[in-house]
């Protein structure tokens, strides 16, 4: 058994799954390639020199407009996004850990946010905050609709984390004689820190990357995929690909620094 | 600690969830239910009872067929995402064994989709478009006289675009109800002389049905709303009831708009429950 021949359908699907990461990843390398051209660079290939052109063009405010100030709004609506979802489910886990009067009512309510066509949050929100005379704004209207759509995921990441969770710990926490907050702030959370940081990783990027639920809602200033979205139209040089390359390199850092904590605060459970 | 408090613990600490979405989703559903049935003046929203809104959606040949584009949409990216992410999500379960490689190639599948919708729609143009890579090739090769235009602002694009950005939605869940296989059954099952070809219909698919079903009401669900897709990858014939709705709000048409989000989560929730009554999910949740 230790040898086995691998089938012919092992290398069938290996080659399948190959050109499968090809799909997903080989366009979007097309454009980091092609934001490292020089001024006189196109849209298409071939490759038009090599610089950092592109790159420095897309902080200059007339080229393809505040940008800047997009990203700003983005990540501090990232942040109290990830700080709300975390907080939220984490609640609601607790909660779900008894059996209560109306739990399926509020799982399925939870559940159905992700149900819904997210046009439907964006258009509702919107006609909510018209009908009630409220200005709709990205730090109002927005972060709810953010949190339609970050707050289930982190519920149900959350309702995982609780089912595996081994309340043998808190029983001795408790028969130490540790207070029921005293229990949760010393024995509970720091077991399912790491699984926080997956939630807020999850939550951040969702929100940070969100276009269709905000769209409708995020009033005057635009969120920074509002804001790609209207540069799509206009601008017509390597600036748009130099943006989209600098802003997946930040989601990609941002996946990088969460996996490395991660790793720092489940090794530290273990050690 | 009351025995009150104990009763009680469990609402207190579900109400900020449930406020939330009382807020941002039940309240908001309501309110355009309510201004589907509102008049719309020229410029603005008028709260007197009509059905115009629905009977002039019924009676459009223009929104019907919009309607029927978004299904086939649904129906091509439902097919195109199941038939990629099926043999995907298969080949990382069964033929991945070394737990690390796995979780490893898993994420490669993952990360993706923690990345900007609108980044990964723009990145098909140097690779679809009329100088693009695709016609390069073509070209050189002689296959093409001329670049073929078909490739981006066209329905193709749109269907690649969606297939692109949802299928992670079909593997993750897929995935997972494969890796709950009990591997006894394979083994079994080819023991008592089953051809793979056999185990995988008659024991690995049954049971990935519930993986599949989830996938499926995630594709289905966000290919009927989408209309960022069909605005950068389609051309100016593509329609869908997303894009649709956006360009209605976009000349302030709101209470038309809500009758269109009505009749679209309607369908919507229609074609969840359809998918429900074939498969149930309730053990995966």
């Amino acid at each position: 058994m230790a040898l086995q021949k691998r089938p012919v359908s092992f290398y069938f699907l290996t080659i399948f799954f190959g050109l499968f990461v090809l799909f997903l990843y080989g366009p979007m390398i097309g454009i980091f390639i092609l934001s490292l051209q020089g001024p006189d660079g196109g849209l298409t290939f071939p490759v038009r020199g090599f610089s950092f052109y592109w790159l420095g063009q897309v902080f200059q405010e007339q080229r393809v407009g505040s940008f800047v100030e997009a990203f700003q709004r983005s990540f501090l609506l990232g942040l109290v996004v990830t700080v709300l979802s975390i907080v939220v489910s984490v609640l609601a886990g607790l909660a779900f850990r008894k059996r209560f009067l109306g739990a399926r009512f509020v799982f399925y309510l939870t559940i159905s946010s992700l149900i819904v066509p997210s046009v439907l949050v964006s258009l509702g929100i919107g006609i909510a905050f018209q009908v009630l005379g409220l200005p709709t704004d990205w730090f109002s209207s927005g972060l709810g609709a953010h949190l339609t759509w970050t707050a289930p995921f982190a519920f149900l990441i959350m309702i995982g984390v609780f089912n595996r969770f081994n309340p043998s710990y808190e029983e001795a926490a408790r028969d130490l004689g540790a207070s029921e907050n005293k229990t949760f702030w010393e024995v509970v959370l720091p077991l399912i820190a790491p699984s926080l940081i997956g939630v807020g990783l999850l939550g951040f990027t969702l929100s940070y990357d969100e276009f269709t639920r905000t769209s409708l809602v995020s009033g005057q200033d635009n969120t920074l995929p509002l804001e790609i979205f209207g540069m799509t139209t206009n601008v017509t040089s390597p600036a748009l690909y130099a943006l989209g390359t600098l802003t997946t390199v930040f989601s990609f850092s941002i996946i990088i620094i969460a996996f490395v904590a991660f790793q720092f605060f489940s090794r530290r459970q273990q050690g | 600690m009351s025995k009150t408090w104990k009763v009680l613990e469990p609402y207190l600490l579900s109400t900020p969830q449930t406020l939330i979405f009382l807020l941002f989703l039940v309240v908001p559903i309501a309110m355009i239910v309510m201004v589907s049935f509102w008049q719309f003046n020229g410029y603005a929203m008028v709260p007197a009872f009509t059905l115009d809104n629905y009977i002039g959606i019924f009676a459009s040949k223009v929104s019907l067929a919009t309607y029927v584009n978004t299904f086939k949409y649904v129906a091509l990216v439902w097919f195109f995402s199941l038939a990629i992410a099926f043999p995907v999500a298969y080949f990382l379960a069964f033929y991945i064994k070394d737990q690390n490689v796995q979780i490893i190639l898993f994420l490669i599948c993952t990360v993706p989709f923690w990345t900007s919708n609108i980044i990964r729609m723009i990145s098909w143009i140097p690779v679809l478009g009329k100088e693009g890579l695709l016609n390069q090739l073509l070209l050189n090769l002689h296959l093409t006289q001329q670049p073929v235009e078909w490739f981006l602002y066209s329905d193709f694009a749109v269907v690649l675009g969606m297939v692109h950005l949802y299928t992670f939605f079909m593997i993750a869940p897929i995935f997972n109800s494969l890796m709950r296989i009990d591997r006894a059954l394979i083994t079994a099952a080819s023991d008592m002389g089953a051809t793979g070809f056999q185990t995988l219909k008659e024991v690995i698919l049954p049971l990935s049905a519930p993986g599949i079903a989830i996938g499926s009401i995630f594709v289905v669900t966000l290919v009927m709303g989408e209309f960022i897709t069909v605005r950068l990858m389609g051309g100016g014939q593509s329609a869908s009831v997303g894009k649709l709705i956006s360009t209605q709000i976009g000349s302030l048409q709101y209470p038309l708009a809500a009758a269109n989000a009505v009749i679209l989560l309607v369908v919507t929730l229609i074609l969840v429950m359809g998918i429900l009554q074939i498969v149930d999910i309730r053990k995966e949740l």
